[in-house]
C-alpha cells in the first residue's frame, strides 16, 4: 500500500512505516491499538471516521497511585462491594468513532459491564465488576486504546460536583402555569356575557389564582433575593421594578377576583416570569468541556511517587509531600513542588508555566519548579517545600483569585433600571396624586397598574438574548466566553496587553537564521545527520529546518552533555553546540540563542533562533491601534526587541523579564489610572494577570486542553480575528441600547393607557408578550445581521490564502 | 351541568402527570447531555451486524 498517512491517527508514517493487514501505521503504539481492535472486532471504529484513533503514550507504572484506596474512594461515585462506577475525564474525545469505541468497551474486556460517553464533557462513566478487576486496569486499558484519562490533584480536592438544575424547573414551572392560565383566561377577552361564562367565571380565576402561586412563590425566588440583595447595597438594579411589578400584579389580580372587580392579570403574571426565565436560561450557555475556573491544582497529578529510605518506592499523595522527600519522576510526569535534582538527565518542559515549549536540560543539583514537565527518562529529586508553598502555586494566594470579578461590574441594564426605576416610581405616584383630587375611586387603580405594565420585561429581555446570540456567534468562530458579561465587558475595553511567549508567538514553529561562510553540500549532508542522532530540542527544532537530505550512516558520534554533539564520517568531522565547544572564544554578548558550527575544526558560522509570530500579527496590531493601548508583558528577555519593533505599530508598549506578579502589578497600576485592560495570555505564569484583567483571555493551541481561569479562552488560530470579535462586541452594546428605545415605547403606549386608568387585563395581556417577543424578534435579526458581516469578510479572505 | 368540574379537573390532572413526568427527566440527567444520544443512536445498526461475527472470536478474546 502506498498510503503515507497512518491507518489509525492520520500522522504521515513516512518512510518508517509499519505495515500490518497491507495498511500503514506511524509507530508500534498505533499498530497495537489496531491489533486490539481488529482481533475484538471493532474495526468498525475505522468506519465512522477515517484515522480517528491517538496514539498511545507509555503509561508503564504512571497509574500506581490508583491501587491506593484512598484515592479510588475519591474517583469511585459508586460502590457497592460487588461493582464500582467512576467517570473519567478523557480530553482526547473528539469524534463518532471515539464514542463508539469507549462505548464498547465491553467488548475488549468483560469485567467493564457499561460504559457511557458524555461527548459534551468529554467524560465516560464506567460501570466495572470491582471483585475481579480495578479503576487502575480499567484505566490501563483506555490508555492503551489511546484514551488515557486525564486524572488531576483536582479530582482529589473538589469530590463530586453538583448540577443545578433549578432554572429549568423553574422555567417548567411558569411555562406550565402559563399555558393553563392562558387558557382559563381566554373566554374573559371576549366578555361576551354568555350564562355559562358568569357561572364559571369565579372557578376559573381562582384556578388561575392557584396556578400563579408556584409562579409567585417558586419561579419568582432569584428576581425577589436580587432585589434585596440591590435594595441593601442601595443600588436600583433591574429586579427591583421586576420584583415590584410581580408582587403588585399578585395582589392586585388577587384583590380583583376577591372583590369581583374584574379577571385579574394571572395570564399577564404567568406570561412575563415565562419571558424572563427563557431569557436567563437563553443567557446562560456554558461550554461543558471548557472550564474557566481552573488553578494549579486541575494541572498537577493526584499522587506522585516517593522513593523511601530502603530504596522501596511508594505512591503517596502530592498534598502529603514534605520537605525533604525523595520522588521519583517518570517521563511525562509533572514536577508537583519546587526541589532538587538528584539523579538522572532532566529536560524539563515548563509550557505549562510559562507557554514556552522547548525544553530546559537540567543537571543534578539544579534547582526544579513545580510545574515542569519531565521529557526525557526517569529522575530522582528531592522536595524543598510542600505545594501550597512551591513558587508557583504561591501566586494563587494573592488577593486576585479570591474576588469575584462579576461584582465590581455594573451591567448596562442595571444602569438604565436605575433612572427607570425612579421615572416609574415618580409617573405612579403623580398620576395617584392627580386621581386622588379627581376620583379618588381610581387612585389605588391608577398605582397598580402604571406599575404592572412598566415592569421592564421587555428591558430585562433586551440584554440576555442580545448577549447570548452573540455568545453563541462567538463560539461558532471558537471564541468561547465564560457568561455574556464578558461581552459587556470587552465592549469597555481602552487597553490590551500580550503576553510574548506561546501568545503571539508560535509555539509549534520557530525560525533560524545562519550567519557566516556558506557550507559545502557534503557538509550540509553531515550536519544533518549528525543532528538525526541528538535528542537536544534545539537539534530537533534545526534538524527540522533543514532540507531534506540522505540519510549516512555516521562513524562515529559523541554527545557532549551542556556543550554540543559531534559527528564523524570518513575524513570528515562536525562540530554542533555552544561557541567554546566548537571553539570560537570570541563571542559578542547575544541574548538570542544560537548553535554554532564548525567542520574539520575550523569555524563555519551559526545558526540564531527566533520565535515565530504568528502570521496575521502585525494587521492586527495595525487595525487595534486606533482604538487602543497595546502593550506586550513578556517573561524573556530583550532578545527579541529589536524583531518585535519592526513587527508591531511605533507605540506599542514592549516590556520584558517581568515576573507573574509583575504583570498583574503593571494591570493593576493601568486600573488605578482608569484603563479598562485586556490581557491575553495562555500559560499559567498569566493567570495572576488574566484574573487582574478586566477582561482575561486565555489562548490556546488546543481548547480542549488547559488553560489557567480566565473570562474567556480563545482558539490560537483565531488570534487575528480578534479585533472583529472587540467590534463585534461593541455592536451588540449598540443593540442592546436600540433595544432599550423600542422597550420605552412600548412603556410608553402602555402607561398613557394606566395613567388615564383605563389598563384592562386584555390590554395587559396584549402589549407584554407583544414587547417581550418583538423585542427577542429584534435582537436576534440584529445581531445575526451584524455577525453576518464579519462571516462574510472571513469567508471571503479565506480562499485567498 | 356540573361536568365542566369533572372535565377541568381532569384535563388538569393529566397536564399535571406530564409536568411531574417532564420533571422527572430533568432530574434524573436526561436533558443533561443533549449530544451523545443522537451520535449513539446512530450505531445501533452496526451492533447488530456484528453479533454474528463476533459469537466465532469471543472465546479467544475475552482476556485483553
Amino acid at each position: 500500500m502506498g498510503s503515507s498517512t497512518c491507518f489509525h491517527c492520520g500522522d504521515p508514517s513516512g518512510s518508517s512505516a509499519l505495515f500490518y493487514d497491507d495498511k500503514a501505521f506511524c509507530c508500534q503504539g498505533c499498530k497495537t491499538v489496531y491489533e486490539i481492535f481488529s482481533e475484538n472486532d471493532l474495526t468498525c471504529y475505522y468506519d465512522l471516521q477515517s484515522a480517528p484513533g491517538i496514539t498511545p503514550k507509555d503509561v508503564q507504572g504512571k497509574y500506581d497511585f490508583l491501587g491506593q484506596q484512598k484515592i479510588i474512594d475519591k474517583l469511585v461515585e459508586f460502590d457497592d462491594a460487588k461493582s464500582q462506577i467512576a467517570t473519567l475525564f478523557i480530553p482526547q474525545i473528539h469524534c463518532s468513532s471515539c464514542i463508539w469505541i469507549l462505548e464498547n468497551l465491553k467488548k475488549l474486556n468483560s469485567q467493564i459491564s457499561s460504559s457511557q460517553v458524555d461527548f459534551g464533557k468529554k467524560t465516560v462513566r464506567i460501570q466495572f465488576n470491582s471483585q475481579s478487576y480495578s479503576l487502575k486496569e480499567a484505566v490501563i486499558l483506555l490508555s492503551s486504546i489511546g484514551y488515557e484519562p486525564y486524572i488531576s490533584l483536582e479530582d482529589f480536592s473538589t469530590g463530586k460536583s453538583h448540577v443545578n438544575r433549578s432554572l429549568i424547573y423553574k422555567l417548567a414551572i411558569a411555562g406550565f402555569a402559563f399555558g393553563n392560565v392562558m387558557f382559563l383566561s381566554f373566554p374573559e377577552y371576549f366578555e361576551v356575557g354568555e350564562y355559562w361564562l358568569e357561572e364559571y367565571k369565579h372557578f376559573f380565576r381562582w384556578l388561575m389564582f392557584a396556578f400563579s402561586l408556584p409562579v409567585v412563590f417558586y419561579s419568582s425566588q432569584d428576581y425577589f433575593t436580587s432585589a434585596y440583595k440591590g435594595l441593601r447595597a442601595k443600588t436600583l438594579n433591574i429586579d427591583v421594578p421586576i420584583a415590584l411589578g410581580i408582587i403588585v400584579l399578585f395582589l392586585r389580580s388577587t384583590v380583583d377576583i376577591m372583590f369581583d372587580y374584574g379577571s385579574g392579570f394571572f395570564d399577564s403574571l404567568t406570561g412575563l416570569l415565562f419571558f424572563l426565565l427563557l431569557g436567563k436560561f437563553f443567557q446562560q450557555r456554558t461550554y461543558s468541556f471548557l472550564s474557566f475556573e481552573r488553578d494549579y491544582k486541575s494541572y498537577f497529578p493526584i499522587a506522585i511517587t516517593k522513593i523511601l529510605k530502603n530504596g522501596g518506592e511508594e505512591p503517596i499523595q502530592v498534598y502529603d509531600i514534605k520537605k525533604g522527600d525523595r520522588l521519583l519522576i517518570r517521563n511525562e510526569e509533572l514536577i508537583p513542588v519546587d526541589g532538587i535534582l538528584i539523579k538522572g538527565k532532566a529536560r524539563i518542559d515548563y509550557s505549562f508555566v510559562t507557554g514556552e515549549s522547548d525544553a530546559v536540560s537540567k543537571k543534578s543539583g539544579d534547582k526544579l519548579f513545580a510545574g515542569g514537565k519531565q521529557s526525557s527518562g526517569s529522575i530522582e529529586m528531592e522536595a524543598l517545600k510542600s505545594v501550597e508553598q512551591s513558587y508557583l502555586t504561591q501566586l494563587w494566594s494573592n488577593d486576585v483569585f479570591n474576588k469575584v470579578k462579576e461584582d465590581s461590574f455594573t451591567t448596562l441594564t442595571n444602569l438604565i433600571s436605575k433612572r427607570f426605576t425612579i421615572i416609574v416610581l415618580s409617573i405612579a405616584f403623580i398620576s395617584t396624586a392627580f386621581w386622588l383630587f379627581v376620583d379618588s375611586s381610581k387612585a389605588l387603580n391608577v398605582f397598580t397598574s402604571v406599575l404592572i405594565i412598566a415592569c421592564p420585561c421587555a428591558i430585562a429581555l433586551a440584554a440576555p438574548f442580545t448577549l447570548g446570540n452573540i455568545l453563541r456567534i462567538f463560539g461558532r468562530h471558537k471564541f468561547y466566553l465564560k457568561n455574556a458579561t464578558v461581552i459587556e465587558q470587552l465592549a469597555a475595553i481602552d487597553t490590551i496587553i500580550f503576553d510574548k511567549t506561546g501568545t503571539i508567538t508560535s509555539n509549534k514553529e520557530s525560525t533560524a537564521t545562519y550567519e557566516g561562510n556558506a557550507l559545502s553540500l557534503s557538509e550540509e549532508v553531515l550536519l544533518k545527520n549528525t543532528l538525526r542522532g541528538s535528542n537536544h530540542p534545539l537539534s530537533r527544532t534545526l534538524y527540522a529546518l533543514l532540507d531534506e537530505n540522505d540519510i549516512i550512516t555516521l562513524d562515529e558520534f559523541e554527545e557532549h552533555v551542556g556543550q554540543g554533539i559531534q559527528g564523524f564520517h570518513q575524513q570528515d568531522s562536525m562540530k554542533i553546540g555552544s561557541a567554546n565547544f566548537v571553539g570560537k572564544t570570541k563571542t559578542f554578548a547575544v541574548l538570542n540563542t544560537s548553535v554554532h558550527i564548525s567542520a574539520n575544526n575550523t569555524y563555519k558560522g551559526k545558526f540564531t533562533f527566533y520565535n515565530s509570530y504568528r502570521s496575521g500579527l502585525s494587521q492586527l496590531f495595525n487595525n487595534l491601534k486606533k482604538q487602543y493601548d497595546l502593550a506586550i508583558l513578556s517573561g524573556d528577555n530583550e532578545g527579541e526587541m529589536e524583531n518585535l519593533k519592526k513587527l508591531l505599530p511605533a507605540r506599542t508598549k514592549l516590556l520584558f523579564n517581568q515576573k507573574p506578579d509583575d504583570k498583574l502589578e503593571y494591570i493593576k497600576h493601568h486600573q488605578t489610572e482608569g484603563a479598562k485592560v485586556l490581557m491575553i495570555g495562555d500559560g499559567l505564569n498569566d493567570a495572576g494577570a488574566l484574573a487582574q484583567s478586566n477582561v482575561g483571555i486565555a489562548l490556546s493551541e488546543n481548547v480542549n486542553v488547559f488553560s489557567p481561569a480566565c473570562d474567556a479562552i480563545l482558539d490560537a488560530e483565531k488570534l487575528n480575528n480578534l479585533s472583529d470579535f472587540m467590534k463585534l462586541s461593541k455592536s451588540a452594546i449598540k443593540i442592546v441600547k436600540w433595544s432599550f428605545v423600542l422597550s420605552f415605547m412600548y412603556n410608553v403606549v402602555g402607561v398613557s393607557f394606566a395613567v388615564t386608568g383605563r389598563l384592562e387585563p386584555v390590554v395587559a395581556a396584549i402589549l407584554m408578550p407583544l414587547s417581550s417577543i418583538s423585542i427577542v424578534v429584534f435582537t436576534t435579526i440584529a445581531t445575526n445581521w451584524t455577525s453576518r458581516k464579519l462571516k462574510k469578510k472571513h469567508s471571503s479572505i479565506l480562499p485567498s490564502i | 351541568m356540573s361536568v365542566i368540574y369533572l372535565l377541568l379537573s381532569l384535563s388538569i390532572l393529566v397536564a399535571v402527570i406530564f409536568f411531574v413526568a417532564f420533571i422527572m427527566a430533568v432530574k434524573n440527567g436526561q436533558y443533561d447531555d443533549s449530544y451523545t444520544p443522537s451520535v449513539r443512536m446512530l450505531f445501533e445498526d452496526e451492533l447488530v451486524k456484528e453479533k454474528p461475527k463476533k459469537e466465532k472470536t469471543s472465546k479467544l478474546t475475552n482476556q485483553e
